[in-house]
């Protein structure tokens, strides 16, 4: 509900310096990035590029810098460049990352910053994974609303309270940093993954929803939220601050008490 | 190469894509072709909100809707098009609410509304809450929802699939006076596949077009990387008209430097615009709607305090969006994602500083000619069977010559939709047209020659002078000096594509390659904005002249249709034909425009 505010005030005395600025600072970093390029070499290696960059520089733009100006073959998945389209998730210095939402002087710049594909999913080229087997999950649960009643001619109510039970996990972006960076997910690919388990408890939590019960049925099965083993990897790698270990045990929670 | 048969082939997966995709494909064969993932479409960047006169707080009603879309467009709004998506505004919000769509509620559990700019009570008496949002992350909710239920419906995506070019067919045909003309009808699209590098062949009854817009001409852009007007690039090749291309929105408020988008939403929620001075400068460009203005005043009134040398930072280039009068806890509870990029990008803490923000590109009003059916336009009335078009890629025209925020996730809901039921309809009764002989052979020599070129030129070289020279010379103020230092450089660079190589000479993801193509989109669409700049000598809406500072109705009350023509010269510029079509009026009459 938005509330009435009084009109701010028509002139005010702003602090020096405000509002940032000064000059930007450059600095030197090693980008290490893993390569593979199956139609020429058919094992992945480690590049190094020697690039110049500024102080409000991301990981993307060091990238950008080495696909534009020194090697164009270099193959990445990048789109919107500010952490809401989800396409440049990849391992940053061994954490899964949008590479978009890292800056490089939040990074130890004095030694090389490593580069790599997310980890589970095949690779295709350079950073760039095959997301088909990521999708098949998240469809599997499925994401979608499902209301069996009579469609109402307007709009359906929610609570502000209700609304807030689902509303973590609707941020997701379904870029896979959280799925990617799960070892259970590493190790056996037929696990669900915990994207898929978010997108699942936006539904399943979600008051306007019916279909709750059948995806908690999907969920139990042994490919399902029973293998989490609350490594937290995942809430930690998501760029949308999703608390995904805790949507997860809502999951676990859920199914327990409605088989009980 | 693969040949494909479809009813329906959608091209783009963005909102008014997959809006239509849910129409179409419950009704005929459809195939979706994008080259992003769905979810990774620009619409999910969309922050603010979605307008339609639900009335759920105040009073509203969708004529009041109409009329501001008008005004705000600065009355080159064709008003039957605006007319309907204001009507159609209200079903759009209510089956995104029924396909799951999480908005934020009032307290009594109703889609709950805040102000946004330019929207009004009662034809401009004052700021009206219209805006049905979930958070700052409308768009995002919106292409969420339309892929879940894309996903429920079973639509048959073909994802990094690119569209590079069009197939069509010219027919000899005689309007109702007898005279001759050719008649256009599309048979298919050619596709390239990212992870193969191989070409598709889709033949299909109706092709919907859904490619989004052309922010990356300029350097400073809310776009992403991916907007690069492939869509407007193919439909102009073949000889499709472009309308109303001079006419680019720039967003008041881009990070600073950066062009990263914060929402309107923000001032809808009370920030307001400071200049060096600390004044709340707004007060003197709109006395009474101030901050919430449309968004081409308030981008031209704070690039005119940066220009007469109010604007703040070390080399004084900027204004600030001051939210600081707001309670923090509402600011994480309207504003949450804006914010962490104020703290992400800048180090600015939105609580407690004022956030440094610039106009950034954001939005083409122009775009590929239809009428409120969706269907394309081949000239000013000639409808092009099978061919449809929605959203930031065509021109309807409900934006006009400046469009409102809020207006363009409703231009996709509406629009989309009606793109989607057009499609299927004209499929149902309508044959395949015949492909022509070797439709993959304009494709596949582009694709040899880009390969096997030894030029000298690189991609990303071309690409930064032209979106340099477009933000020195085609933004929010432009003259004829200004154009015509655009237009020299843009030839130059045209002439020095012909020469770029690429380094990357693979098959598999080679995004190398691909972004080479687009420059080809981009530079095409630099020329033809930066001639239709030229052609309209006034200032409406977000193109403003310096030298024609009125707007001029007499002359220049009318959409600008710019034509690939290679027999053609306009202003000078040889390869395009400038023609007009009449704006469409139905209640309101142009009055000046204030606020």
């Amino acid at each position: 509900m938005s509330t009435e505010l009084p009109e701010p005030a028509s002139k005010i005395e702003l602090k020096p310096g405000v509002g940032g600025g000064g000059e930007i600072p450059t600095f030197d970093i090693t980008l290490r990035v893993r390569r593979y390029t199956p139609e020429s070499t058919a094992d992945a290696y480690w590049e190094d590029f020697k690039l110049t960059m500024y102080g409000t520089d991301r990981v993307l733009d060091a990238l950008h810098k080495i696909k534009w100006e020194h090697d164009g073959s270099l193959s990445f998945r990048r789109s919107c460049a500010h952490g809401v389209c989800g396409s440049d998730a990849m391992r940053i210095n061994g954490r899964n990352r949008l590479a978009c939402k890292s800056l490089l002087k939040d990074l130890d710049t004095s030694k090389p910053i490593t580069v790599e594909a997310i980890k589970g999913l095949p690779l295709e080229k350079d950073l760039i994974v095959d997301m088909e087997p990521f999708f098949q999950s998240y469809r599997e649960v499925m994401p979608f609303l499902i209301n069996e009643g009579h469609e109402p001619s307007g709009e359906r109510y929610q609570s502000a309270e209700d609304h807030a039970k689902f509303e973590d996990t609707t941020k997701c972006i379904l870029c896979a940093a959280c799925t990617s960076s799960c070892p259970v997910f590493w190790t056996d690919g037929q696990y669900f993954g915990p994207a898929a388990i978010v997108n699942a408890h936006r539904f399943i939590f979600d008051s306007r929803d019916d279909a709750g019960d059948m995806r908690l049925e999907i969920l139990n099965d042994k490919e399902g939220v029973w293998r989490c083993r609350t490594t937290f990897n995942c809430s930690e790698a998501c760029p949308r601050g999703i608390q995904v270990t805790k949507a997860i045990a809502e999951v676990k929670q859920a199914i327990l008490s409605r088989t009980i | 190469m693969q040949v494909h048969k479809y009813d329906v082939v959608i091209v783009g997966a963005g909102g008014a894509g997959m809006r239509a995709a849910i129409e179409s494909g419950q009704r005929a064969h459809t195939a979706v072709l994008t080259k992003l993932y769905p979810t990774r479409s620009h619409t999910g960047a969309a922050q603010g909100g979605m307008c339609a006169a639900l009335a759920n707080v105040e009073e509203d009603n969708w004529e009041w809707h109409t009329f501001d879309t008008v005004k705000g467009g600065d009355y080159l709004v064709d008003q039957d098009a605006a007319e309907v998506m204001a009507k159609e505004a209200i079903d759009a919000v209510l089956d995104l609410e029924k396909m799951g769509l999480p908005f934020n509620r009032t307290p009594d559990g109703k889609i709950d509304q805040r102000r946004f700019g330019g929207h009004t009570r009662d034809h401009g008496k004052a700021a009206v809450r219209r805006a049905c949002y979930a958070a700052d992350r409308t768009g995002h909710m919106i292409l969420q929802t339309l892929y879940q239920n894309c996903v429920k419906h079973n639509v048959e995506f073909y994802n990094e699939y690119y569209v590079l070019d069009m197939l069509m067919v010219e027919e000899d045909a005689y309007r109702e006076d007898g005279t001759a003309y050719k008649q256009k009808r599309v048979a298919g699209v050619v596709s390239y596949d990212l992870a193969t590098g191989e070409l598709h062949i889709f033949q299909a009854k109706s092709v919907v077009f859904a490619t989004g817009g052309a922010g990356k001409v300029f350097k400073t852009t809310s776009n992403a990387h991916t907007l690069t007007g492939d869509g407007m690039g193919i439909a102009f090749r073949k000889g499709i008209p472009l309308e109303d291309m001079e006419f680019v929105q720039f967003h008041p408020t881009g990070l600073a430097g950066l062009g990263i988008l914060l929402s309107e939403a923000a001032r809808g929620e009370g920030a307001i615009l400071r200049n060096s001075e600390g004044e709340r400068f707004m007060e003197r460009y709109a006395p009474t709607i101030k901050d919430l203005a449309p968004r081409d005043i308030v981008a031209r009134s704070m690039a005119n305090e940066v220009r007469e040398g109010r604007g703040c930072g070390p080399n004084k280039d900027y204004v600030l969006l001051d939210l600081t009068h707001l309670e923090p806890a509402h600011i994480d509870a309207k504003l949450p994602d804006i914010t962490e990029f104020a703290r992400t990008y800048l180090g600015v803490e939105p609580y407690t500083e004022p956030v440094p923000v610039f106009p950034t590109a954001h939005y083409v009003m122009g775009g590929v000619p239809t009428n409120i059916e969706a269907e394309v336009l081949q000239d000013n009335d000639t409808v092009i069977p099978g061919l449809f078009a929605a959203g930031e890629v065509a021109c309807v025209s409900v934006h006009g010559s400046n469009r409102l925020g809020t207006n363009s996730l409703l231009d996709i809901n509406v629009f989309g939709k009606r793109a989607g039921l057009s499609a299927a309809k004209y499929a149902a009764t309508a044959d395949f047209v015949e492909l022509p002989e070797d439709p993959e052979k304009f494709t596949s020599s582009q694709i040899d020659s880009m390969l096997n070129s030894t030029g000298t030129e690189r991609v990303s070289v071309l690409r930064k002078e032209l979106q340099d020279i477009m933000d020195a010379n085609v933004q929010v103020f432009r003259d004829k000096d200004s154009l015509d230092r655009a237009l020299v450089v843009i030839e130059e660079l045209r002439e020095r594509y012909k020469n770029v190589s690429v380094q990357d000479k693979g098959k598999r993801f080679n995004l190398d390659l691909l972004e080479a193509i687009e420059l080809g989109f981009l530079l095409d669409m630099a020329e033809v904005m930066t001639a239709a700049a030229m052609h309209r000598k006034e200032s409406r809406g977000g193109h403003y002249r310096e030298d024609y500072p009125n707007r001029d109705d007499e002359n220049f009350m009318k959409h600008s249709m710019s034509y690939r023509d290679a027999t053609a010269t306009t202003e000078g510029i040889s390869g395009i034909r400038m023609e007009t079509k009449p704006v469409i009026f139905t209640r309101y009459q142009p009055m000046e425009r204030k606020y």
